[in-house]
């Protein structure tokens, strides 16, 4: 392998640098590197590793870009909105570097598929968004022995490491398990400064790429955490759990499982649906239309978080947010009727259990949310 | 002597949206307790029915994961730092927790 002059040309700053040169150059263009998502954190991930020259980029996803996704995956413009994430990125990254080669896995990483697509590749960055598939990546890694570079981020903050190198610990040593589905309280608490993938897929990128030149101190048994409001790096040490499930002494995983099950997520996910859906106490969107506009004193409770309140509202509502009802019952006291909605009924059929306990047994869950009240009676407000 | 503890973002709605909080204690154990006996609704955050430390959450004296340490009966001294570091779901979710 060698490089054309063109290419000299373009890498000519990592060429003349002794830790890189022509020899770490060419590491790069024989590297094959597979990116899992091109979201947040794909998006500086596959951009830098395609300017860094790295040959060879798979790419798995099979989401299409919307408008929310633009404050912060940086790789998709505008005028991508709609197209699929895979075109989108593949043709960024070959208009920065048509040096490379792109793989596009257009499917939803499993059980079923995850040793066929990992397969072949050198280094694996963990930019998924779940925890069922941020599992399996790192046990699929660990099966196969291929290291996996992993980014997290909430809110304003990120976590970095890398996982499944040889005799280093994996995600399954720090986190032994995952949340139950609902105990996080990501509903009301989600969001992510959109800058922040930037900074932590940033970091991914160069890991992945110190790993194939094989230069400096990689990430390993260590485990960083960054602070974006008081910008602060913090480090935290990481082993290798000898009794971990995965890349133990004794493994007890040797082969991938339902991950789906493993997060709890099917059987909760249901029930809360169902929950949302099937209550005897709930109301509709026109049932509630129909009530405003007969001004019969109903009373609409909005249990969102005020962040929300602030994009959209149902007239005449009243904003508890469901982490402060339990303080706050006292100011519903004399309600003889109310309506309590949150975005798409979850959280509402929440604090209606919760109001029917304290007593307040005339409380109703609006179904479907402030998302159905837009859907089916007033289309102007914004959704998000 | 009170020890700093980290509370992470998604933690902070359970202690009055402080990002550090004090508490005291001879061990990582007492010093939870103190904080929880402070804030109740942390509590089952930090703790399953069986009163142990969640799966997901891991605890840090400094930067050595008590884990690996005394777990909680881990002695802390004065000026020793623990953070809460749970686990997040990564990127941001294509489709919110309604």
């Amino acid at each position: 392998m060698t490089l054309s002059n063109l290419e000299v040309e373009r890498y000519s700053r990592h060429l003349i640098m002794p830790d890189v040169g022509m020899d770490g150059q060419l590491k790069l263009k024989a590297a094959r590197v597979l990116c899992i998502g091109a979201g947040g954190l794909g998006s500086p991930v596959a951009m830098y590793l395609a300017a860094a020259g790295v040959g060879r980029i798979g790419l798995v996803d099979f989401d299409v870009v919307d408008y929310s996704n633009l404050q912060r995956q940086v790789i998709h413009g505008t005028p991508d909105v709609g197209r699929p994430k895979l075109d989108s990125a593949r043709d960024r990254m070959l208009a920065i570097n048509p040096e490379i080669t792109v793989e596009a896995h257009s499917l939803a990483l499993s059980s079923d598929n995850a040793f066929d697509v990992l397969k072949g590749y050198d280094i694996v960055v963990d930019g998924t968004d779940n925890f069922p598939t941020r599992y399996l990546v790192n046990d699929a890694c660990v099966l196969l022995g291929i290291p996996n570079v992993y980014g997290s981020i909430s809110q304003f903050e990120g976590q970095a490491s890398v996982f499944a190198t040889k005799g280093g610990p994996c995600y399954r040593c720090l986190y032994p398990e995952p949340p139950p589905p609902g105990l996080v309280p990501s509903c009301a608490e989600g969001g992510v400064l959109g800058i922040l993938p930037g900074v932590i897929g940033t970091i991914q990128a160069t890991e992945a790429v110190k790993l194939i030149i094989g230069v400096g101190e990689p990430l390993i048994n260590r485990f960083m955490l960054y602070d974006a409001l008081r910008m602060k790096f913090r480090e935290l040490k990481l082993r290798r759990d000898p009794e971990c499930p995965v890349c133990g002494d004794n493994p007890t995983v040797t082969e991938l499982i339902d991950y789906d099950q493993f997060c709890g997520i099917t059987p909760v996910a249901a029930a809360s649906k169902e929950e949302a859906s099937q209550s005897t106490a709930d109301a509709t969107v026109e049932e509630l239309k129909a009530r405003l506009d007969k001004k019969d004193g109903v009373f609409v409770l909005d249990v969102r978080e005020p962040a929300e309140f602030q994009i959209c509202r149902i007239p005449e509502s009243i904003l508890i947010p469901l982490s402060a009802l339990p303080s706050r019952l006292a100011e519903l006291e004399g309600r003889s009727e109310m309506i309590v909605h949150c975005k798409s009924g979850v959280r509402s059929a929440k604090a209606v259990k919760l109001l029917h306990e304290a007593g307040f047994s005339n409380a109703k869950n609006l179904r479907g949310g402030i998302l159905a009240w837009i859907d089916k009676i007033d289309p102007s407000l914004p959704k998000y | 002597m009170a020890n700093n503890i980290m509370i992470p973002t998604p933690l902070r709605v359970y202690v009055d949206k402080q990002d550090v909080v004090e508490a005291t204690g001879a061990t990582v154990g007492e010093i939870l307790g103190d904080l929880t006996s402070r804030y109740g609704e942390l509590r089952k955050h930090l703790y399953n029915e069986d009163g142990r430390l969640r799966h997901f959450v891991n605890v840090y004296l400094n930067d050595d994961d008590i884990r690996y340490l005394q777990k909680e009966d881990t002695p802390v001294a004065d000026g020793d730092t623990i953070s809460i570091v749970p686990s997040v779901a990564g990127g941001v979710t294509a489709e919110p927790m309604p």
